[in-house]
């Protein structure tokens, strides 16, 4: 995602990457970054929370309009709402995704 | 607060992140300013969840991802700031989509976008598993997506990964 924001950013738009990973979008040299410690898959925060929704797009909007060199990083302020045990559990798919489940069984072939 | 960026990622999957630095031949800046005000800007956003619009576009191709899990659908979708939230569909092996499909505003807030910005008519979908090689979004599907959003007005773009 970051590398797509940078060949977008190249080509003459403005983007800002909001990520649960701002230091990986950091490495790879996205321009903007809003960082949220969120679960996968929630990028923009809880289902339904309009407030928390609101408050991330309200920032990634800033630091798209407002960031003055490449690379800026601005992190969100808010906690997820959900223990870190359940919400961990939560985002994962119920089957392990194709490349995971080759990992798991070649990890296990090995031994 | 600094975000720690490994909180919710399973503890096996860390090394494949961190420390791996710029991708080759993407390590410089790049810098398009934000000229305008916001107020007087278009905005675009995307997401990598795999949505799609249920009825009216095919699902990124999971089947074709489960025979060979190294690769990953790179095509790209449009999607209509208008579509109501039923109507949007995700497909992506590498995530739970309940909460997306019970509220896509969490993966693209189309809705709450509308109440902050001028928006495009057409947001962008991807799906964001991708083979290491990258060679098909960055010769089709992003030079596809730039001209998309220039046809959209769009003055800039909010990226969020899934």
């Amino acid at each position: 995602m970051p590398v797509l924001a940078r060949w977008i950013e190249a080509a003459g738009i403005p983007t800002v990457v909001v990520t649960m990973m701002p230091a990986v979008a950091e490495e790879r040299r996205a321009p903007r970054i809003v960082g949220v410690e969120f679960p996968f898959g929630h990028a923009f925060g809880m289902p339904r929370d309009r407030v928390m929704q609101r408050r991330v797009l309200t920032l990634a909007l800033e630091v798209l309009a407002g960031a003055a060199v490449s690379g800026t990083r601005v992190d969100l302020d808010v906690e997820w709402p959900v223990p870190l045990r359940e919400a961990y559990r939560a985002w994962q798919p119920e089957e392990p995704s194709p490349i995971v489940r080759k990992m798991l069984e070649a990890r296990r072939s090995a031994s | 607060m600094i975000v720690d960026s490994y909180r919710f990622l399973p503890r096996s999957f860390r090394p494949f992140y961190e420390g791996r630095g710029p991708f080759r031949g993407e390590e410089g800046p790049v810098w398009a300013p934000f000229a305008r005000r916001l107020a007087d800007s278009r905005i675009a956003l995307l997401t990598s969840a795999g949505m799609y619009v249920r009825d009216a576009q095919p699902s990124f191709d999971v089947d074709r991802e489960r025979s060979h899990p190294e690769w990953g659908d790179p095509t790209w979708r449009a999607i209509p700031a208008s579509a109501r939230p039923e109507e949007l569909a995700v497909a992506h092996l590498h995530i739970n989509d309940e909460d997306i499909l019970a509220d896509p505003e969490i993966a693209l807030p189309m809705r709450a976008l509308s109440e902050l910005a001028d928006t495009v008519t057409e947001h962008v979908s991807v799906m964001g598993y991708q083979d290491r090689s990258l060679r098909e979004w960055r010769s089709v599907t992003a030079p596809a997506i730039v001209t998309h959003l220039r046809e959209q007005g769009a003055d800039g773009l909010v990226l969020a990964p899934a």
